[in-house]
C-alpha cells in the first residue's frame, strides 16, 4: 500500500519517539555500566577511580544480597500465585449470569486504580495496625491475640497488599479472554458427555493458557520493581528488602553509586530474561 | 447461543459475586466511610460501620494543613502534562507504523517496547544526577518529561493498535478520492481515530496519576503529586485515621472515576495489545 | 477519455515476482474484467493502475500521457473497494461528496452533483444517514456514487460485489451494467467469479500467477479457449477434460467437452456410465457419471425433466464439432 512519497514522510514521523526513546535509555543504561566499574561515594570523596568488577562481587557477596533475592522471589512468586488462581475464579464466576454483573464488576477492578501510597498507607494503618487496625478487631472479636502484621508476617503482609492491587488486572485480563471462548466449544463437550470438571481442565483452562502467559509476565516486570509499598510500610526491614529496595538504599540512602549501580545492572538483566518471553508472545501476535 | 439459566442458580451466582466484590472493594468503602468520621469514631472499639455523625471536617482540615491543592495540581499537571506530550509524539510515530508499515516496524515496536521492561531502579542514579546538573530535581517540567517518556511505549502500542483497526482500504479511498497526507489525516484518520485517542489518553492519565517509584525520588515539596503527598502521612502522630482517609479519597477519586470509564481499555493498553 | 496502456509493466515485492513483463490495451468506454483464482495478481493489476501500488518497471499511459508516477488523485481514476471503504464517520452525502470537496468545488455545485448520484442510485432517502446504518447493497451504492460524482476517466472495481448475497449480486451485477451503458465510461472490473466475468464484460483478461493467459470477448473465450486453464476457467460448470484412450481417438493428448455439448440418452451412445450423482435445478439436470476408465466423473447437462437417479445407467455422445484438442503442454491445436 505504500509509496516512496508516503515512506519518506514516514521515516521522519517517527523520529522523534525513536530518538527520545533511544536517548533515554541508551544515557542512562551507559552512566549505570560507566559507574557500576567505579567507586563512586558522592558523599564520601565522589569518584575513587576504576575498581573493575569489584562492585559486582561485593554486590554480591554482601550479606544483604541472598536475602533480598529470597524476599523478591517469595513476594513476586506469591503474588502471582495468589492473583492467577484467584483470577481465573473469579473471571470464570464475573462470567456467570447474574444480576448487576456491570457493577460487580467495577467494584472488583477498583483497587487498581489506587495509587500505590494510598493503599499501602490504608492496609498498614487501618487494616494492619495491631492496635486500632480492623483486623485487629476482628482478631480480638473471635477472642484471638492481634497479629503484629508488618513485623511478624512482615511479607505476608506485603503479598497480601500487593495481590490485593494486582488481582483486579488478571481478573479482567483473565474475564475478557474467558469471555471470548466460544461458547459451543463447550456445548460440544457438554454433547461429548465431558463433565464440569473435565470441561473445565480441557477447553476453559487451555483457553486462557495465552492469557494467564501474559499476566504472569507482565505482572512479573511490574512486581520485580515494586517500590512505594515497601517504601510507605517497612522501609525495607523485617525482611521485606527486595533487590529493587536493595539498590535503591546502596544508591539513595547510604549513597554508594558503584555499588548500587552493579546492583542495578544485575536487576535490568533480570528484567531483560523476563522481558523476552513476554516479547516474543507480544510479536507473534503481531503477525496475527 | 446462550441457554436458559435457572433463577435459583441466578440468584446463587449474584450474591456470591456481589459478596465477592464487595470484600474486595471493602478497603477502599471503609476508606471513604472513615473519612467522613471524627478521629475519635474512626477508632472506635467496636468500629463503626454506617451509624455515626457524618462530618467533613477531615476534608477541611487536610487542605488547610497541608495545602493539598497543591499535591492535587502537581498530579495534574504531571498526568496531564506527560500524557498530552505523549500523544503528541505518539500519534505521528503510530500512524506512520501502522500505515506505512516496513520491514523494521516489528523490530522498532518491539524494542519500544523493552524501553518499558527497564527497571527503573537500574537507571536511578543516572536520571538523579542529570537532574541534579540540569537543576530539574523537584521541578514540574523534569517529572513530566520522564513521566512522558516512561509511557510513551505504551501509548505508541496503544494507538498502533488501534490505528491498525482502521481498514487500509478507507485511507486508500481517501487517496483515490484526491486527498493528500494532510487532509487524509485531518479528514479521514483523525476522526476515525479519536475513540482510540481519547481511550489511550484516559489510560495514561491513570498510570501517570499513580506512578510511584519516580514522584518519590525525584521531587521534594515543590513538585511533588499526590503520590508523595499520601506518602508523607506515613509516620503516624497521634489520632490521624479519619484525615488520612479523607486524604486518601481525595487522591483517589479522581482516577477511580476515569478509570472505570476506561476498564476495556485497560486490558488492551497494559498487555500491549495482545489481549483485547 | 479512458484510454489505458500497460507497457512492459512489472511488479515485484522484494524478492518476489508476482507480475512478469506484461502489455495491456484498455480502449475507452470498454468494460474489461480481470478473472482469475485468487492470488493470481487481478488485484495487484488494478492497484497499480490505481497508483496505490508503484510498478517496479515499465509504464502506464492514461490517454497517451504517461501516469506511471504521478500520485493516485492525479490520474482521474476512480476506485469502489471490496470493502467499500466508506468513511465510518461522515453521512452517505459527505461521503460522495469527498472526492469533490478534495477538488475545491464549491458547494452548490458538490449539493447538485451528489444529489443528481442519489438519485440515479436510490440513495436519495438515506443521504443523511451514516454507513453503519446502511444495508450491505446500499452501502456498495454508495461507493459506487462516490466514483461517479468525480466523472473520472475510468472506473476501477476491486471484487465489489463478492460481500453481498447472492440475490443482491445478480442485481447490482445489472446495476453495474446499466451504468456502464449510460457512462460509457472505461471501467475495469476485477472478480474470481467467471459468472461476473462473462455477464459483465466487453473484453474479459485472464490472468494466471501474474500471466494473461488469454484476452477476449466473453464468447471467444468461451468458444476458442487458447489452453486448458482457461478452458476449464470459463464456463459453468466446468468443461470435461478427457485423456488416454478417449484423446487418442481425435489424434491427441486432451480433449475438452463442455457439459452443454454431450447428449446423453439412456438408450444408446458413444461412452457409458453410471450416475454418481443428479442435481436437478428444474431447468437443468446436471448429472455427474463415471465413465470407466476415466479417473474424475464427467458432468453432462440434461434438461429438467431428466428423469435419472444414483446408480442408473446413460449413454453419452460428445457433439464432434465442440471438442477442444489441447497438446501435451495444455495449448489448443486448431
Amino acid at each position: 500500500m505504500a509509496t516512496q512519497h508516503s515512506r519518506s514522510a514516514a521515516r521522519i514521523m517517527m523520529a522523534p519517539a525513536v530518538i527520545l526513546l533511544l536517548g533515554w535509555m541508551l544515557v542512562p543504561l551507559t552512566m549505570t555500566l560507566y559507574f557500576s566499574f567505579k567507586k563512586y561515594l558522592p558523599l564520601r570523596g565522589g569518584d575513587l577511580g576504576w575498581v573493575g568488577f569489584d562492585n559486582y562481587v561485593r554486590f554480591v557477596s554482601s550479606s544483604a544480597f541472598w536475602p533480598s533475592i529470597q524476599t523478591t522471589l517469595i513476594i513476586v512468586g506469591g503474588v502471582l500465585l495468589i492473583t492467577v488462581v484467584l483470577g481465573v475464579l473469579l473471571s470464570m464466576l464475573l462470567d456467570q449470569p447474574m444480576w448487576g454483573q456491570g457493577v460487580v464488576r467495577i467494584l472488583v477492578i477498583a483497587p487498581f486504580f489506587v495509587m500505590p501510597t494510598v493503599s499501602a498507607l490504608v492496609w498498614k494503618n487501618m487494616f494492619m495496625d495491631p492496635v486500632n487496625g480492623l483486623l485487629a478487631y476482628l482478631w480480638k472479636f473471635f477472642g484471638a491475640q492481634p497479629v503484629e502484621w508488618l513485623s511478624d508476617a512482615s511479607i505476608f503482609s506485603i503479598v497480601l497488599i500487593v495481590s490485593w492491587q494486582w488481582l483486579p488486572f488478571a481478573t479482567l485480563i483473565l474475564l475478557t479472554a474467558i469471555q471470548s471462548l466460544d461458547s459451543e466449544q463447550l456445548e460440544a463437550a457438554e454433547m461429548d458427555g465431558a463433565p464440569p470438571l473435565s470441561r473445565f481442565g480441557h477447553i476453559v483452562l487451555p483457553h486462557l493458557s495465552r492469557a494467564i502467559t501474559i499476566v504472569v509476565l507482565i505482572q512479573t516486570i511490574f512486581l520485580l520493581a515494586i517500590f512505594a509499598e515497601i517504601f510507605v510500610t517497612t522501609q525495607g526491614s523485617f525482611g521485606t528488602k527486595t533487590l529493587t529496595y536493595l539498590i535503591f538504599q546502596r544508591v539513595l540512602e547510604s549513597q554508594n553509586v558503584g555499588l548500587g549501580s552493579a546492583g542495578g545492572v544485575y536487576a535490568i538483566i533480570l528484567a531483560n530474561i523476563v522481558a523476552i518471553f513476554l516479547m516474543r508472545i507480544v510479536g507473534k501476535n503481531l503477525d496475527a | 447461543m446462550a441457554r436458559k439459566i435457572t433463577t435459583r442458580r441466578k440468584t446463587l451466582n449474584t450474591l456470591f459475586a456481589w459478596g465477592i466484590g464487595l470484600l474486595i472493594f471493602f478497603p477502599i468503602l471503609w476508606t471513604i466511610l472513615t473519612s467522613f468520621k471524627t478521629e475519635a469514631q474512626a477508632i472506635a472499639d467496636p468500629p463503626v460501620f454506617l451509624f455515626f455523625d457524618w462530618t467533613l471536617e477531615n476534608y477541611a482540615i487536610v487542605q488547610e494543613r497541608s495545602d493539598y491543592m497543591r499535591f492535587l495540581w502537581n498530579s495534574v499537571i504531571l498526568a496531564g502534562g506527560s500524557t498530552v506530550i505523549g500523544i503528541a509524539i505518539g500519534v505521528p510515530a503510530a500512524w506512520s507504523m501502522a500505515f506505512v508499515p516496513s520491514k523494521r516496524t516489528k523490530d522498532i515496536l518491539m524494542w519500544m517496547l523493552s524501553t518499558k521492561m527497564l527497571p527503573a531502579v537500574g537507571v536511578l542514579y543516572p536520571i538523579y544526577l542529570l537532574f541534579i546538573k540540569l537543576g530539574l530535581l523537584d521541578t514540574r517540567l523534569g517529572l513530566t518529561i520522564v513521566l512522558m517518556l516512561i509511557n510513551l511505549p505504551i501509548i505508541i502500542w496503544m494507538l498502533y493498535t488501534y490505528f491498525k483497526e482502521i481498514p487500509g482500504e478507507i485511507l486508500e479511498a481517501a487517496r483515490m478520492d484526491g486527498a493528500g497526507l494532510k487532509e487524509e489525516i485531518l479528514y479521514i484518520l483523525t476522526p476515525m481515530a479519536i475513540p482510540g485517542i481519547a481511550s489511550t489518553l484516559l489510560l495514561n492519565i491513570i498510570l501517570a496519576w499513580n506512578e510511584a517509584f519516580w514522584t518519590l525520588n525525584l521531587t521534594a515539596a515543590k513538585a511533588a503529586p499526590l503520590t508523595a503527598f499520601i506518602a508523607s502521612y506515613s509516620s503516624p502522630e497521634g489520632l490521624f485515621y479519619a484525615k488520612l482517609s479523607a486524604a486518601s479519597t481525595m487522591a483517589i477519586a479522581p482516577i477511580l472515576i476515569l478509570g472505570w470509564f476506561s476498564q476495556k481499555q485497560l486490558v488492551r493498553g497494559l498487555t500491549f495489545g495482545a489481549v483485547k | 477519455m479512458g484510454q489505458i496502456t500497460l507497457n512492459q509493466i512489472t511488479k515485484s515485492f522484494g524478492e518476489v515476482q508476482v507480475i512478469p513483463p506484461l502489455d495491456l490495451q484498455i480502449e475507452d468506454g470498454e468494460f474489461v474484467v480481470f478473472v482469475g483464482p485468487s492470488g493470481c495478481g487481478k488485484s495487484t493489476l488494478l492497484r497499480l493502475i490505481a497508483g496505490l501500488e508503484d510498478v517496479t518497471t515499465g509504464e502506464i499511459l492514461i490517454d497517451g500521457n504517461e501516469a506511471t508516477r504521478v500520485p493516485p488523485a492525479k490520474r482521474g481514476l476512480a476506485m469502489v473497494f471490496q470493502s467499500y471503504a466508506l468513511y465510518p464517520h461522515m453521512s452517505v452525502r459527505k461521503n460522495i461528496a469527498f472526492p469533490l470537496r478534495m477538488a475545491g468545488i464549491d458547494k452548490e455545485t458538490q449539493k447538485a452533483k451528489v444529489e443528481a448520484a442519489a438519485k440515479v442510485l436510490n440513495l436519495t432517502d438515506y443521504l443523511e444517514r451514516k454507513p453503519g446504518q446502511l444495508s450491505g447493497g446500499q452501502r456498495q451504492r454508495v461507493a459506487i456514487g462516490r466514483a461517479i460524482v468525480r466523472e473520472p476517466a475510468a472506473f476501477l472495481f476491486d471484487e465489489p460485489l463478492s460481500n453481498l448475497d447472492a440475490a443482491l449480486r445478480v442485481n447490482m451485477r445489472l446495476e453495474i451494467s446499466e451504468l456502464h451503458n449510460s457512462l460509457e465510461t472505461t471501467m475495469i472490473y476485477v472478480t474470481h467469479d467467471q459468472v461476473e466475468a462473462m455477464t459483465m464484460a466487453d473484453k474479459i483478461v485472464v490472468l494466471r500467477a501474474g500471466v494473461i493467459e488469454q484476452v477476449g470477448t466473453p464468447l471467444e473465450l468461451y468458444h476458442t479457449p487458447r489452453n486448458t486453464f482457461v478452458a476449464g476457467f470459463i464456463g459453468s460448470p466446468k468443461m470435461n477434460f478427457l485423456t488416454g484412450a478417449f484423446a487418442e481417438e481425435y489424434g491427441t493428448d486432451t480433449i475438452g467437452i463442455r457439459p452443454e455439448h454431450l447428449d446423453v440418452s439412456q438408450s444408446e451412445g458413444k461412452w457409458s456410465g453410471v450416475v454418481s450423482v443428479s442435481e436437478h435445478l428444474g431447468s437443468d439436470t446436471f448429472l455427474h457419471v463415471d465413465v470407466n476408465g476415466l479417473p474424475d466423473p464427467v458432468t453432462v447437462r440434461a434438461t429438467g425433466e431428466f428423469g435419472v437417479r444414483h446408480g442408473d445407467t446413460v449413454h453419452l455422445t460428445p457433439d464432434t464439432s465442440k471438442i477442444h484438442r489441447f497438446d501435451k503442454q495444455g495449448l489448443r491445436i486448431a
